[in-house]
C-alpha cells in the first residue's frame, strides 16, 4: 500500500535541506502519524488501527500528492473521491444494506481526521457527503433509502446540505424557502447560499418551509439536480476549501414529488440538527488532521532550520510552544473522540458535546496551525509549503455547520435549561 | 489437490520510522515505536490475492512468526484478502533470536501440514535485508523456486516467472509446489476496504508453537554489536585531475 509505493520514493526521504526539500513537503512521510506522544492510534481497538492505517495511507498516497493542486486549480476532485468510495468512506456510518460501511462516529472521526491530512477541503466535503447520505438512510423510507443511498455510498452521485439562505445563517430556523404543496408536488421557491457542492452534486437535501413560522413549519426535500427550475448562482472565490465548489442554490418554482419529503411535514428541522451533530464532529474530526499534519511539519521544520549558530530545536521558547501545540492537539482529539462516542451511544449529553467538542477543537486547532505557521518564518507563508493550505482549509471550520459563538449558545442553554 | 496458497508476513518496524540504536548495542530500538507489515510482504499477499480471484488457488493463508504483536500483521493481510492465518507463537529472545534459518523451517514444517502448493514471501525484509528465508525454504522443501518476481502467470501446469535480476529481466518456468518470493515491480498492493477489515475480524487466526511443528528455533548466529553507521564527513573540493589522483593516493585508495 503506502510502503511499497513509498519504497520507490525512499531515495527521496533522504535530505531536510530547506533550499532542495520545498517539494518533499508535500511527502506522504510526515502524514502517517510517526510522533509518540501525538500518535493519533493511542487508545484505539485493532480494528480502529486498521481503518486509520487505510485512512492514512489513502491520504498519503492519493490525496497529499494532489492537495495543493486542487487547492491552486479549484478542481473538485471526483476520481479521487470515487476511489475513496470504493473503500467504503462514502457512507461510512449509513447502513450496510443499503451500500454503506455501518461504522460507529469514533470510527467516522478517526477516519476523517486522518484523510484530513491528506487534504482538509477534500475530507470535509466527504463528510458533509456522508452527513447527507445518513440523514436520507435515517430519516428516508425505504423507497427513498432504496432510490439515493447506494449511489451515494458508491459517489456515483455526490450530494449537498441545503439550510443556509443569506438571510438566516445563524437563525437558521427563519429561513424563507418556502415549498407549497400541489397535488403530488411541493413547489419550493428561495435560494439558498454557502452550499459546498453545489451545482456540481446531484442530490441537495433542502431544508425548506412547507408550514408556518419557526422550526416546526420546515420539511426535508430531497432535490435532484435535474430538476427544472434549478439554477445555480457563480461559483464563490473562497480563501480555503478550493476543493470544493460553494455556490447559491436557487429554487424557481421548482416541482418536487411528496415522495421526496424524508420524514414528515415539521420534521425537516429537526432533521437538520441531528444531521449537524455527526456534522460537527466531522468537521472537528478535519481540523484534528490538519493540525496533526502542522505539528509535525512544524517539528520537522524546527530540527533543520539554524538561525544563530544552532537549529531552532534548541531554542526555549520554540520547544515550549511545540509543547504546548501538541498538548492542545491530544486535548482536542480526546474531546473530539468522546462526543464521539457519547452520540453514537446517544447519551442525553450528545448535543451538548458535540457542541462543546466542535467549538474547541476547531478554535484550538486554527491557533496549532497558525502557530505552526508561524514557526515556518517566512517560508509558512509560500504556497510551496503544505502548513499555510491548512491553516486556510481549516479557518472556515470555526464558521460553519454553526457558528463557534452558536455552539456557545446550545451549550448555555443545555447549562441553564436545568435551572 | 489442496490449492492453498501459503504467505509469509513479517512485521518491522514501519519504514517511516526514524531507526535508533538501542544504548548497549544489542540491537536497535523497537520498544514503543511503530510497526507494521514488511512491503514486500504486502506485495506478495497481493499476488496470492489476486491468484485467488483468478481462480487458480482455493485459499489463502497467511502466516507470521514471532509474539503477540504479529497478530496485527496477519489481521493486516486477512483484511486483504487472505482467508485464514497462523500465527506461530516466538517471544522474547527466542524472538530477538529469529533468523531466516529458523523461519524457513518452520514455513517449511507449515507447507507440509497443510499440503500447500505454493508458498509466497517478501523477497526481503526491511529490516535484516537478508534475502534468505524464499531461498531456504525451497531448499528445505527441495521445491523450485521463483525469486525477485517482478510477474507470475500460469502455464499450462507450470508458473511462469520474470524475475528481475542484475542483467535485466529473466523468465523461468517452474514446477508446483514451488517458493516464489515478491519484487517491488511485481503489483501495487490494494488499500484493505472498510467492509473487509471487518470481515476479517471474523476470520480465524490459529496459534502454534515452534515446537508443535517439530521446529528447533535454537539460533547459530550470535548478534556482537550493532552501530550507527559513521557519520558522513564532508567531502573535498579539487581543482584538476592530477590533485584528485593525488588526493586519491594519499588516502591510499589506489
Amino acid at each position: 500500500m503506502a510502503a511499497s509505493r513509498a519504497l520507490t520514493r525512499v531515495v527521496r526521504l533522504g535530505s531536510h535541506n530547506i533550499n532542495r526539500s520545498r517539494i518533499f513537503q508535500f511527502n506522504g512521510l510526515q502524514r502517517r502519524g510517526i510522533a509518540a506522544c501525538i500518535d493519533p492510534s493511542i487508545g484505539l481497538t485493532d480494528e480502529q488501527k486498521e481503518f486509520q492505517k487505510v485512512a492514512f495511507d489513502f491520504a498519503a498516497n492519493e490525496m497529499a500528492p494532489h492537495m495543493a493542486e486542487w487547492d491552486q486549480k479549484e478542481i473538485f476532485p471526483v476520481e479521487a473521491m470515487r476511489k475513496a468510495a470504493q473503500l467504503g468512506f462514502g457512507g461510512i456510518y449509513v447502513h450496510p444494506d443499503v451500500g454503506g460501511s455501518g461504522l460507529s462516529r469514533l470510527d467516522t472521526s478517526i477516519i476523517f481526521e486522518a484523510l484530513s491530512t491528506g487534504c482538509v477541503s477534500t475530507t470535509a466535503y466527504i463528510s458533509i457527503h456522508n452527513m447527507c447520505a445518513w440523514m436520507i438512510d435515517t430519516f428516508g423510507n425505504k423507497e427513498q433509502r432504496e432510490k439515493y443511498c447506494p449511489d451515494l455510498c458508491s459517489m456515483q452521485k455526490f450530494a449537498s446540505y441545503c439550510l443556509t439562505e443569506p438571510g438566516s445563517g445563524s437563525d437558521a430556523a427563519s429561513l424563507l424557502t418556502s415549498a407549497k404543496l400541489q397535488g403530488d408536488h411541493y413547489i419550493l421557491s428561495g435560494s439558498k447560499a454557502f452550499i459546498s457542492g453545489g451545482g456540481d452534486t446531484d442530490v441537495y437535501v433542502v431544508m425548506c418551509r412547507t408550514g408556518g413560522k419557526g422550526p416546526k413549519g420546515i420539511s426535508c426535500l430531497v432535490v435532484e439536480k435535474e430538476t427544472l427550475g434549478l439554477s445555480f448562482g457563480k461559483k464563490e472565490k473562497k480563501i480555503g476549501w478550493n476543493s470544493q465548489p460553494t455556490r447559491a442554490v436557487i429554487f424557481e418554482d421548482c416541482a418536487v414529488p411528496v415522495t421526496n419529503r424524508l420524514g414528515a411535514e415539521g420534521e425537516g428541522f429537526n432533521i437538520a440538527m441531528k444531521g449537524l451533530n455527526g456534522g460537527r464532529i466531522n468537521i472537528a474530526s478535519c481540523s484534528l488532521g490538519a493540525a496533526h499534519a502542522a505539528v509535525l511539519l512544524a517539528r520537522d521544520h524546527l530540527c533543520v532550520r539554524k538561525q544563530f549558530g544552532e537549529t531552532l530545536s534548541n531554542s526555549q521558547y520554540l520547544q515550549f510552544k511545540l509543547a504546548e501545540m501538541a498538548t492542545k492537539l491530544v486535548a482536542s482529539r480526546l474531546m473530539v473522540r468522546q462526543a464521539a462516542l457519547s452520540l453514537q451511544e446517544g447519551q442525553p449529553d450528545a448535543v451538548a458535546l458535540c457542541s462543546m467538542a466542535k467549538l474547541f477543537v476547531t478554535d484550538e486547532c486554527f491557533s496549532i496551525c497558525n502557530q505552526a505557521l508561524q514557526m515556518h518564518g517566512g517560508y509558512g507563508y509560500l504556497k510551496d509549503y503544505a502548513v499555510q493550505q491548512y491553516l486556510r482549509d481549516i479557518r472556515v471550520h470555526q464558521i460553519l455547520e454553526g457558528t463557534n459563538e452558536v455552539m456557545r449558545m446550545i451549550i448555555a442553554r443545555s447549562l441553564l435549561a436545568e435551572s | 489437490m489442496s490449492a492453498r496458497v501459503l504467505v509469509g508476513v513479517k512485521r518491522v518496524i514501519d519504514y517511516a520510522v526514524k531507526i535508533r540504536v538501542k544504548p548497549d548495542h544489542t540491537g536497535v530500538v523497537t520498544d514503543g515505536v511503530k510497526h507494521s507489515m514488511n512491503p514486500f510482504c504486502e506485495i506478495a499477499v497481493e499476488e496470492a490475492v489476486k491468484l485467488k480471484e483468478k481462480k487458480l488457488f482455493k485459499e489463502v493463508v497467511a502466516v507470521s512468526c514471532g509474539p503477540q504483536q504479529a497478530q496485527e500483521t496477519i489481521r493486516t493481510a486477512l483484511a486483504m484478502g487472505a482467508d485464514r492465518g497462523i500465527h506461530v507463537e516466538v517471544s522474547g529472545k527466542d524472538y530477538e533470536a529469529l533468523g531466516p534459518l529458523q523461519v524457513s523451517k518452520i514455513l517449511a514444517a507449515l507447507a507440509k501440514k497443510e499440503e500447500a502448493n505454493l508458498i509466497i514471501l517478501g523477497k526481503q525484509a526491511i529490516d535484516d535485508d537478508c534475502n534468505q528465508t524464499g531461498q531456504m525454504t525451497a531448499a528445505l522443501l527441495d521445491w523450485p523456486q521463483g525469486t525477485f518476481a517482478s510477474e507470475v502467470t500460469m502455464d499450462g501446469e507450470k508458473l511462469k516467472v520474470v524475475r528481475e535480476i542484475d542483467g535485466g529481466l529473466e523468465t523461468i518456468k517452474i514446477k508446483m509446489p514451488a517458493v516464489l518470493t515478491a519484487d517491488l515491480r511485481l503489483n501495487t498492493p490494494r488499500y484493505a476496504t472498510l467492509p473487509n477489515i471487518m470481515k476479517a475480524k471474523k476470520k480465524k487466526i490459529t496459534t502454534v508453537k515452534p515446537g508443535d511443528l517439530g521446529v528447533d528455533v535454537s539460533s547459530r548466529l550470535e548478534v556482537l554489536n550493532v552501530e550507527e553507521p559513521p557519520q558522513r564527513q564532508a567531502g573535498v573540493k579539487v581543482e584538476t585531475v592530477d590533485d584528485l589522483v593525488g588526493k586519491l593516493r594519499e588516502a591510499g585508495k589506489i
